[in-house]
C-alpha cells in the first residue's frame, strides 16, 4: 500500500489508532448525553460476549462478513458497490423460494440449495447495475442505490402479496422443519461445548469464513484475481494487457452480489426459517464500513465484521440496560465509519513524518 | 526609473540575479537536494541540466515557493529573500513556465493572462490593461498571440507564449523554465530560443532547465550540471561539450551515438493499408495511412505529439479501433475493429512497449513479478491449475528479466513505482522483448529515462533488429530517431508527410516536415 511505512503500521497501527480516535470521540458524544463512557463500554462488552449476547454477536459478525466480503471484492476492481443491502433482500426472496418449493429432507442439502439460490439471486440483482456499467457507462453507484429501493419495494410487495402465508404478518410462510441449519448451540454441541440454545448463531458463520478464505485465494492467488486487481489499478494498463473491461466488472459485480447474498443463508435460512420484512436490516451498508475498515483484506473483514458486530449486539444491550437510545450506537458507528473510511490520513500523515524521521535516525 | 531599481543597478556589479545557498531538501528518505548553492548572473541565460530524479525540478520549485527548503537560503538580487509561495516568488519577480501547461483550456489568452492578478470587483479594466500590456510585449518580444482566442483552439507553441506572457506580465525579471521544448516542433524551439534571446537582451534572467544537451548548447551562456541531488558542476557553456556535460550527469562516459551496422532486411513482416482512425469526437486523428514493415528494419516514426502516431500505435497494438483500412501480419488481416483484443495481438508475435508506461506498461502497485508477466500471465508457463497463477515460476522469470536487462535494485517484489524511469522502462522492454515478438511496437523508448539507461535500451532494440525482428518505433525525440531508424516516416495532423532515410536527410528537413511544410514542394 504505502512504501514508506512498514505493513504492520498500514494494516494494523493505522485501523487500531483510527479506531480509538472514533471510540474517543464517541465518549464525548456519551458525555454529552450525560452518561459514563467506561460505564457505557462495560455495558455494551458484557452485552455482545455474555453467554446470551455472543450468540448474538457472531450472528451479525456472520452477515457483515459476507456483505463486507461482497464490497472489498468490488473494490479490488475499483467498483464502489452499495448495493448490497438489495442483492441481500433479493437473495432473500431466492431462498424462500427454493426452501417453500421442495420439502426439503436434511439441512445439508438445504444448505446447499439455499447458498445457491441466495448466491444466485445476489448475483442476478447485482448484474443488472453491472451490465449498465461495462455497457452503458451508467455509474454504479447511482444504480445499486436506486436498485436497493428496487429491491425494497419488490419485497415489500412480494410479502403482502403472494408470498404472504396465512395470517395477517407479512411474510412468508415457515420453511421445512427438516431444513433447519444447526445453530452453533447443535455445532458446538457436537463437540460437547455448551452454548446458548437460543442464539441465533449458525453454521452460515463457518460459510462466511470459508467465504473469506475463498475470496483471498480469488484475490491473490488466481489469474482472474490478478486481471481483477489490474483493472482496478488502471483500465488503460488492463486494456493494454488484453484484459476486457466489460468482462471483469461483470464478473466482479456477480461474485460480489453473490457474496453479498449468502447473507442471506444466514438471516432468512439460518435465524427467521422464513422471509420476513427487513431481514436485511441495513447490513449491506455496513458491508462498506467493514470493507473499508478492513483494507478490502479478507482478514482485515473478518476482524472489522466482528467488531461491528460487537457493536451491534452491545448497542442493543445498551439500550436495554441503560435506555440509551438505539440511535446511540448508529451515532457510534457512524463515527467509526467517518473515521476509518476518510478521515484515515489524520493519522496516517502523522505517522509516516513519524517513520521517516525515525528511519533517517537509524541510517545516520 | 524609480530610486529602487537605480540602487539595484549600482549593486548591479557584484549582486547576481539568483543566488542560492546552501540548499538542501528531502522527501522521506530521499534527498532531492544536498547543499546546493548556485550563482546565476543577472541578464544571463542559465541552463540546469541533469537526468531524471536529480533535483533539477525541486531545486526550481523550491526557488518558486512550492517547496521549502530544509535549509538553506535564497537571495534576489543580493537581497535575502523568503519565498513561501508562489505569490512571494511573484513579488520577488520570479516567474515559471511548468512542463505541463496550467493554463484554463476554455477561457480566452487574455482570461488567462488575467487569472490571479486581476484588480478590482470587476473584470472590464484589468483585461482592458492586460490587452495593452499583451500588444507591448508581442511586439517587444516576438511574443504574438491571438488575445481572443480559447486556449483549447491554439496549438502547444502558443500555449507556451500564454505562459510566458502571465510571467511578464506579473513582471518577471527571472524566468524559470522548465523543459520547455519538449512538446515544440524544432521550428517552434527555434523561436522560442528567439524570444529568450530577446528577453535576455532586455536585461531578464532565465534559468532553462532541460535534458536536451544541444538545447543547452544553443541557447545558454552557462551551465549547471545535477546529479543525485547534487550540483556537480557549473561551467560556462562555451569551455565545455554536450560529452563532457553527459558525463558530468551520469558520472561515466557516455555514448551519445548508437552503434549499429547497416540494416539486414528480410521479408515484410507488417503491411499497413490506408488505415483511418476517427475518435469519439469525430474527429480524424488518422488519414490513409499506409506502410510496410520488414524483418530486420527500425522503421522510426517522427512528430511532434499529437498528430496520430498514439493512434497508429493503438490500433496495431489492438488498443484502439480503426475506422477504415487494414494491417496485414505476414499478409493475414488482424482485427482492428473495436473487438481487438491487444491479449490476441501478442499470440501473433506482435509485441507492445507503450508510450505512458505509469498508466499502460506498468501497473505501479504491482510487484516487478507481476509486471514481467504483464499480458502475458495466461501463458501456460505462469499459469497453475484451477485458472491458479503460477507464481513461483512468476518470480522465478522476474529475477532472471532483472539479471538480464540489468534492472537495479534486482528484488523481484519490489514495486513498480519504487523504480527510476530508467528501470521501469527497463522491466517493460525486458518482458516484451523477452518473448521474441515478430513485431516489435515501440512508443517513446526513453521518455523519463535516464541517459545511462537511454544508450541501454537503444542497444537492445538495436540487437533485436539484428536477430531479423521488425520494429516500429515512435519518438518525438528527433534525435532518437536519426540516431535508431533505418527508415524515418513523418507524420504531421494524421498523415505521413513524407518518408527519409536517415542517410539522405537532416534535422532541419525532418522538423519542416514534422510542422506540415514539404521542403520538396517548394523548391
Amino acid at each position: 500500500m504505502n512504501k514508506n511505512l512498514p505493513k504492520w503500521v498500514d494494516l494494523g497501527l493505522i485501523p487500531l489508532l483510527t479506531l480509538l480516535l472514533a471510540f474517543a470521540v464517541s465518549g464525548l458524544v456519551v458525555l454529552s448525553i450525560g452518561e459514563n463512557p467506561v460505564e457505557v463500554v462495560k455495558v455494551m462488552l458484557q452485552g455482545a460476549f455474555n453467554p446470551f449476547g455472543i450468540g448474538h454477536t457472531l450472528y451479525f459478525t456472520t452477515n457483515f462478513i459476507f456483505t463486507g466480503l461482497a464490497v472489498a471484492v468490488a473494490f479490488h476492481a475499483r467498483l464502489f458497490n452499495i448495493g448490497g443491502e438489495g442483492q441481500a433482500g433479493l437473495a432473500g426472496v431466492g431462498v424462500a423460494l427454493v426452501m417453500l418449493s421442495y420439502d426439503w429432507p436434511n439441512w445439508p442439502v438445504a444448505l446447499l440449495a439455499g447458498t445457491l439460490a441466495a448466491m444466485a439471486f445476489g448475483a442476478a440483482w447485482a448484474a443488472i447495475p453491472a451490465y449498465l456499467q461495462a455497457k452503458r457507462g451508467s455509474h454504479i453507484v447511482i444504480t445499486t442505490i436506486m436498485f436497493n429501493l428496487i429491491a425494497g419495494a419488490l419485497i415489500g410487495y412480494l410479502l403482502v402479496g403472494p408470498m404472504q402465508a396465512e395470517g395477517s404478518l407479512p411474510e412468508s410462510a415457515g420453511f421445512p422443519e427438516a431444513a433447519a441449519l444447526p445453530s452453533l448451540h447443535v455445532i458446538l454441541g457436537w463437540f460437547g461445548i455448551e452454548f446458548d440454545r437460543f442464539a441465533p448463531a449458525n453454521i452460515s458463520l463457518f460459510l462466511a469464513l470459508v467465504a473469506a478464505v475463498l475470496v483471498w485465494v480469488l484475490i491473490w492467488k488466481t489469474r482472474l484475481g490478478y486481471e481483477i486487481r489490474a483493472f482496478g489499478h488502471s483500465e488503460k494498463a488492463a486494456v493494454y494487457a488484453g484484459i476486457s473491461p466489460m468482462k471483469i466488472t461483470m464478473i466482479v459485480m456477480l461474485v460480489s452480489g453473490a457474496l453479498s447474498g449468502m447473507m442471506a443463508v444466514n438471516t432468512v435460512q439460518g435465524e427467521a426459517e422464513r422471509l420476513v420484512l427487513g431481514a436485511v436490516e441495513g447490513a449491506g451498508f455496513i458491508g462498506i464500513a467493514v470493507a473499508l475498515m478492513g483494507r478490502s483484506h479478507p482478514v482485515g473483514v473478518v476482524l472489522a465484521a466482528f467488531l461491528f458486530g460487537i457493536l451491534t449486539q452491545g448497542g442493543a444491550e445498551l439500550q436495554f440496560t441503560l435506555g440509551i437510545p438505539a440511535q446511540m450506537i448508529t451515532v457510534i458507528q457512524a463515527l467509526i465509519i467517518m473515521f476509518t473510511g476518510s478521515l484515515e490520513n489524520l493519522v496516517r500523515i502523522p505517522l509516516e513524518k513519524l517513520f521517516i524521521r525515525a528511519g533517517k535516525g537509524a541510517a545516520s | 526609473m524609480s530610486q529602487m531599481t537605480e540602487n539595484a543597478g549600482r549593486l548591479d556589479a557584484v549582486a547576481p540575479a539568483i543566488e542560492l545557498i546552501g540548499i538542501s531538501k528531502a522527501f522521506g528518505p530521499v534527498q532531492a537536494n544536498k547543499d546546493i548553492s548556485m550563482t546565476v548572473a543577472k541578464g544571463a541565460i542559465h541552463g540546469i541540466v541533469g537526468e531524471n530524479g536529480a533535483g533539477k525540478s525541486t531545486l526550481m520549485s523550491i526557488l518558486y515557493g512550492f517547496y521549502k527548503a530544509d535549509s538553506g537560503s535564497v537571495k534576489i538580487n543580493g537581497v535575502p529573500t523568503t519565498i513561501n509561495d508562489s505569490h512571494d516568488a511573484i513579488a520577488a519577480g520570479i516567474g515559471m513556465v511548468h512542463q505541463h501547461f496550467m493554463l484554463v483550456d476554455n477561457f480566452t489568452v487574455l482570461e488567462n493572462v488575467v487569472l490571479g492578478a486581476e484588480e478590482g470587483a470587476t473584470l472590464g479594466p484589468s483585461l482592458r490593461k492586460a490587452r495593452k500590456e499583451l500588444k507591448r510585449l508581442a511586439d517587444e518580444y516576438e511574443l504574438d498571440v491571438d488575445p481572443d482566442a480559447l486556449i483549447e483552439d491554439i496549438s502547444v507553441g502558443f500555449q507556451q507564449r500564454v505562459e510566458i506572457l502571465k510571467a511578464l506580465y506579473r513582471q518577471a525579471e527571472i524566468l524559470i523554465l522548465d523543459e520547455p521544448t519538449g512538446v515544440l516542433t524544432p521550428d517552434e524551439a527555434d523561436h522560442l530560443f528567439r524570444i529568450l534571446r530577446n528577453l535576455k537582451e532586455q536585461g531578464k534572467t532565465i534559468v532553462i532547465i532541460t535534458h536536451k544537451l544541444r538545447e543547452i548548447m544553443d541557447v545558454t551562456d552557462s551551465v549547471s550540471v545535477m546529479r543525485r541531488g547534487e550540483m556537480t558542476k557549473t561551467i560556462a557553456t562555451a569551455s565545455t561539450s554536450p560529452e563532457d556535460l553527459a558525463e558530468a550527469m551520469v558520472g561515466r562516459r557516455v555514448l551519445l551515438e548508437v552503434n549499429k551496422s547497416p540494416a539486414q532486411v528480410g521479408e515484410t513482416v507488417m503491411q499497413v493499408k490506408d488505415l483511418s482512425v476517427t475518435d469519439m469526437h469525430g474527429v480524424k486523428r488518422l488519414k490513409n495511412v499506409s506502410f510496410e514493415l520488414k524483418r530486420g528494419e527500425i522503421l522510426g516514426i517522427a512528430g511532434v505529439a499529437g498528430n496520430g502516431q498514439s493512434e497508429l500505435l493503438e490500433v496495431i497494438s489492438g488498443i484502439g479501433a480503426a475506422s477504415a483500412g487494414e494491417v496485414l501480419m505476414h499478409g493475414e488481416a488482424i482485427d482492428i475493429s473495436r473487438h481487438a483484443n491487444a491479449g490476441l495481438r501478442r499470440q501473433r508475435g506482435i509485441g507492445h512497449v507503450p508510450e505512458d508506461r505509469h498508466q499502460r506498461g506498468l501497473v505501479m502497485p504491482f510487484m516487478t513479478w507481476e509486471n514481467t508477466a504483464f499480458g502475458y500471465h495466461n501463458e501456460p508457463e505462469y499459469s497453475g491449475r484451477f485458472g491458479l497463477a503460477n507464481q513461483k515460476s512468476m518470480k522465478q522469470d522476474a529475477r532472471e528479466k532483472m539479471e538480464r536487462f540489468d534492472i537495479r535494485p534486482p528484488i523481484p517484489q519490489l514495486v513498480a513505482s519504487s523504480f527510476s524511469g530508467g528501470n521501469q522502462q527497463k522491466i517493460v522492454l525486458a518482458r516484451e522483448i523477452e518473448r521474441n515478438p515478430d513485431l516489435l511496437l515501440i512508443g517513446q523508448p526513453t521518455r523519463g529515462v535516464d541517459i545511462g539507461a537511454i544508450e541501454f535500451i537503444h542497444q537492445q532494440i538495436v540487437n533485436l533488429r539484428d536477430s531479423g525482428k521488425a520494429i516500429l518505433l515512435v519518438s518525438v525525440e528527433l534525435d532518437e530517431i536519426q540516431a535508431l531508424s533505418d527508415r524515418i516516416l513523418v507524420m504531421f495532423d494524421g498523415v505521413i508527410q513524407g518518408e527519409r532515410l536517415p542517410e539522405d536527410t537532416n534535422e532541419s528537413e525532418l522538423g519542416l516536415l514534422m510542422a506540415g511544410v514539404d521542403p520538396e514542394a517548394k523548391q
